[in-house]
């Protein structure tokens, strides 16, 4: 029923030709929207921030697959509640992990390769590089409407070797992902320039944990403070996609397993709500 | 297809590979056929000799310390800066025993230290013998690349070889001068920064490591990473430092908690993996804001809980070195 994905329609015969050889392409011709999630700083949200949209996504009907490229620090698996499992080989590659019954939603990390949740990957740039190389290569996500990778903080080998590894298949862009902390901005400034310099769109800019309402004395106490992110938007002329609040129940939920895990339990969330509009702005900057 | 550990022969190696680090790798019967082969045979042995400079350079420094945690955005370099600034600001020592405090920022590609410690804008100097660090007070000196960038929006697009170079440098250019403690901020992970860091300081040492999480599993798995990755480079962990632990209000005073331990927090992952918990610091939204202003939060507000947890837990290391 799919063809290729949208983001070869612009494609001439010459990368035609190149998808029938390159292993990347062959992979990737299935998938119509590739989008980043970028932070320059650590810890603030990129991965509950993916694993969020995905969801909202999956809740409108799409299939969604999830790329963890953050390689010494892998988050994802966690918060889709999806630690212990392991990656099959088949004839066609490396099958994902399926998040939920339908196979709506699947995700590729380096945790399920890990034998114990423990470990800890000591790899230099090079072999960074290979792997990420491999997910790309190998990973047989079928067809898929959304593609979200996940990446590590900062703007070195893995940033760069993703975004040269997909700059010939024309990625939807980047959702930036900040806290309203000057600390917090001021590497989100340097991610903006990163793909300003690379090329990538920016899709817009989500602030997270923005705003703390003190459950004692209702008082909003703003722990990382709140606004920073829409002021950086407006400074750089990025869509601002909106501000989620810190929700304590959000933590206690994607920690929880079974049925009371956030995957199950997300349309309760308070935050759902807000990563439907989060979501819908996404939607609709990606198919204009 | 499982990821192993670097060291002088990988674990997915071929049989009888020689090692990595030997005169006889890639050149070894049982290097043919191994992906590695090249690399092996064009990278040049034995030791770096860089690392007997490094080693000189800091030969006046007595106390390395890193900071470390494999997430990001947990507060290494807030507590670096704090830590930093209580030591180097010790009334009590202050006239007798001047404490000397140097703090190297290894996160090149998001240095936060020179905001958090008040130098944003400032430049480094080069002189005839080396680099100049910038310095907040006599005794507290600082390096990091953000004193390198013309524009602080500026961003560094570099690969594992360049970062570690730059690291070298800052080892072996840098004049620190007579220090009592270095203390290294490190971005998160166990990449590029981490190996390089450990290995540059294998001869002069690393006393060691102090490890910073805050209690949500989703932190803690990475910290466990972070603490085997220490025993595999044989780094001494110091202890577990639980930042972010639960929130005063300071309005009310009341007690919240914003990142809930479900696992048990630092405390149990600390004792889980047999390392000593060094204390547990509150948010305070003051810190933050201390920290964009470039101040010391310890001085200004010396009455939240986090300066008294903060003052604590820096106790706790200054007696594990001064006694």
């Amino acid at each position: 029923m799919m063809t290729n994905g949208e983001a070869f329609t612009s494609s001439n015969s010459a990368q035609n030709d190149l998808m029938a050889e390159d292993p990347i392409a062959t992979r990737l011709a299935h998938i119509k929207h590739i989008i980043l999630v970028l932070s320059g700083k650590g810890g603030v949200g990129k991965s509950s921030v993916t694993t969020q949209l995905a969801l909202a996504l999956m809740h409108k009907g799409f299939r969604v697959g999830v790329l963890d490229i953050d390689l010494t620090g892998p988050s994802i698996p966690r918060m889709l509640n999806l630690g212990g499992k392991q990656v099959h080989q088949a004839s066609s590659g490396w099958v994902p992990v399926f998040v939920d019954e339908n196979q709506k939603l699947c995700c590729m990390s380096i945790g399920f390769l890990l034998q114990n949740r423990n470990d800890s990957v000591v790899w230099r740039g090079p072999k960074k590089t290979a792997m990420i190389k491999q997910f790309l290569q190998d990973v047989s996500w079928g067809e898929l409407d959304y593609l979200l990778i996940d990446t590590p903080p900062g703007t070195s080998d893995e940033h760069i070797s993703i975004t040269e590894y997909l700059r010939a298949y024309n990625p939807d862009g980047a959702v930036m992902v900040t806290t309203s902390q000057g600390v917090a901005l001021a590497d989100v400034r340097k991610e903006l320039n990163f793909c300003k310099k690379v090329k990538l769109p920016v899709l817009g800019i989500v602030e997270n944990m923005s705003g703390f309402v003190c459950p004692h004395c209702s008082e909003c106490t703003n722990v990382f403070s709140t606004g920073g992110g829409e002021a950086l938007a407006g400074e750089f002329d990025i869509t601002f996609l909106g501000r989620v609040p810190i929700d304590p129940a959000f933590v206690t939920m994607v920690e929880a397993e079974g049925e009371g895990s956030y995957v199950k339990q997300f349309e309760k969330s308070s935050l759902f709500p807000v990563f439907q509009e989060i979501c819908d702005k996404v939607m609709a900057k990606v198919n204009t | 297809m499982s990821p192993t550990a670097q060291g002088d022969t990988p674990k997915d190696a071929p049989e009888h590979c020689p090692g990595t680090e030997s005169t006889q790798a890639g050149k070894a019967e049982a290097c043919a056929g191994c992906p590695n082969q090249q690399v092996c045979a064009t990278t040049p042995k034995g030791p770096d000799p860089d690392i007997a400079l490094i080693t000189s350079n800091l030969r006046s420094v007595k106390h390395k310390l890193l900071i470390l945690s494999g997430k990001g955005g947990v507060g290494k370099s807030t507590f670096t800066s704090q830590l930093a600034f209580a030591l180097a600001h010790d009334p009590e020592t202050r006239n007798s025993d001047v404490i000397e405090v140097g703090v190297m920022d290894v996160d090149i590609c998001g240095p936060s230290i020179p905001k958090i410690m008040g130098l944003e804008g400032e430049q480094g100097h080069q002189s005839g013998s080396g680099w100049q660090p910038v310095y907040v007070q006599d005794n507290l000196a600082v390096m990091s690349i953000g004193f390198l960038l013309n524009d602080p929006d500026d961003v560094i697009i570099w690969r594992g070889p360049k970062k570690n170079d730059l690291i070298k440098r800052f080892l072996r250019d840098v004049e620190w001068g007579e220090l009592d403690y270095l203390l290294v901020d490190t971005p998160p992970g166990t990449s590029d920064e981490h190996l390089s860091i450990a290995s540059f300081l294998k001869e002069s040492g690393i006393d060691g490591a102090i490890v910073i999480t805050t209690p949500q599993e989703v932190a803690l798995q990475d910290v466990r990473r972070e603490i085997d990755f220490c025993r595999k480079v044989k780094i001494p962990v110091i202890g577990v430092v639980e930042n972010m632990s639960g929130f005063v209000c300071p309005n009310c005073k009341g007690e919240s908690i914003i990142f809930p331990p479900t696992t048990g927090g630092g405390a149990q992952m600390a004792a889980e993996m047999g390392v000593p918990l060094l204390g547990k610091i509150p948010l305070d939204p003051r810190l933050g804001r201390a920290c964009d202003e470039g101040v010391s939060f310890l001085d200004e507000y010396p009455d939240s809980p986090a300066s008294k947890a903060y003052l604590e837990i820096i106790e706790k290391i200054r007696a594990r070195f001064e006694k």
